[in-house]
């Protein structure tokens, strides 16, 4: 592996080649803020909180940075007027579904609550790690997604659940831990916080093999 | 085997049985049997070896892909802008009551299905209905009698 140069605003670091910008800028210690990202799963890119600017003068362009690969002389600039400007409405649409989003992100790039847009508190922003984890790592496919725009959302597979779940965790819900919103829970789960906490909970929608797919269509809204 | 596997085992056969044809795949088999049933689908995820959710997932996120039964003949009324404007609501309120469905419902005998899509891309001819395949330009009660009629 081949050390590159890369200037992340306007500091220059020496990383390896074919880390993503994120995993660079995290080594410098240089804050970027995501929520679909984590360490143990591959790359997914739902969340855009972690856009960054890329190239000099007129070639500039955002990209996702846990996504996009480093390469030598690579210029970065992680908190432009344009990218707090992103992140601000990026946060602003979840707050809608999400109501206890960070404060210390809301106070940094100023989101509100905008009144235009109507709330819809599923505490699911779809950023997959739950899905992500229990597929990539557990090799169980119990969770998964339906639908398409405002209407996609996770759905949890009893039957694969019995299969899977008793023997792949076996002590706790592992994925429950990867929500980056606080929890999921489901009848089959139970819900996480077991002292008592009051947190609210996204709720996967159960697909069971036996129910009639219309029905199940029905209730995640597609028909 | 029942007759129905039977072709989706031939519809993936002719695909080499290769997860990534998964989209041609289904197509097909929609193609063949107007909607993708349960066991369709359960058949091909073993086939594939793909996981049910997966499958759920790409059948959920295209349009195209109906997993409820559909009619022989499909019936889309446009209700794009251009159409809209010409009275595509007008048109579809006859269509509706003609066919005696309303925009996404297939009759009980599984002969009409009715659609309401955006832009068939012959605005000219707005508001227009597609039956078959067969353009129709702001047809009036009568001729929709007339096509209930025809079709089998």
């Amino acid at each position: 592996m081949s050390q590159v140069n890369v200037t992340i605003n306007g500091e220059h670091i020496k990383a390896v080649e074919g880390m993503t910008i994120l995993e660079a800028a995290r080594e410098a210690g240089i804050f970027i803020p995501t929520l679909c990202h984590h360490g143990h799963l591959d790359a997914y890119g739902s969340c855009r909180l972690c856009v960054v600017e890329i190239g000099e003068g007129e070639r500039k362009r955002v990209v996702a940075s846990c996504l996009y690969h480093i390469s030598e002389g690579l210029v970065v600039e992680t908190e432009t007027d344009k990218i707090n400007n992103y992140r601000r409405i990026i946060l602003n649409l979840l707050m809608h579904r999400w109501d206890n989003i960070p404060v210390i992100l809301l106070e940094k790039y100023g989101a509100k609550n905008h009144s235009r847009f109507v709330d819809n508190m599923t505490y699911c922003i779809l950023c997959g790690l739950c899905v992500r984890y229990c597929r990539d790592v557990k090799g169980a496919n119990v969770l998964g997604f339906v639908g398409r725009g405002t209407i996609r959302q996770v759905v949890i597979f009893p039957n694969q659940a019995a299969k899977y779940c008793p023997t792949c965790c076996p002590k706790e819900m592992e994925c429950l831990h990867y929500c980056p919103t606080g929890v999921i829970s489901s009848q089959y789960y139970g819900s996480r916080p077991a002292d008592g906490q009051k947190l609210p909970h996204a709720h996967p929608v159960c697909i069971n093999d036996d129910v009639n797919i219309l029905e199940i269509l029905e209730r995640v809204g597609h028909v | 085997m029942s007759y129905l596997l039977a072709k989706v085992d031939q519809i993936i056969d002719g695909y080499g049985a290769e997860k990534e044809a998964l989209v041609q795949i289904l197509l097909d088999i929609q193609h063949e049997f107007r909607w993708l049933s349960r066991e369709t689908l359960l058949h091909t995820a073993a086939r594939l070896g793909l996981p049910m959710n997966h499958l759920y997932n790409v059948t959920t996120f295209y349009k195209h892909f109906s997993l409820v039964p559909q009619g022989r003949h499909a019936v889309s009324v446009c209700v794009g802008t251009a159409c809209h404007v010409r009275g595509a609501m007008r048109l579809l309120d006859r269509v509706s009551q003609g066919l005696r469905l309303s925009p996404d419902e297939t009759s009980a005998d599984e002969k009409f299905s009715l659609k309401t899509v955006s832009c068939l891309g012959c605005c000219a001819l707005g508001p227009v209905m597609v039956v078959d395949g067969k353009y129709m330009s702001n047809p009036t009660s009568n001729e929709i009698a007339v096509i209930v009629e025809e079709c089998e």
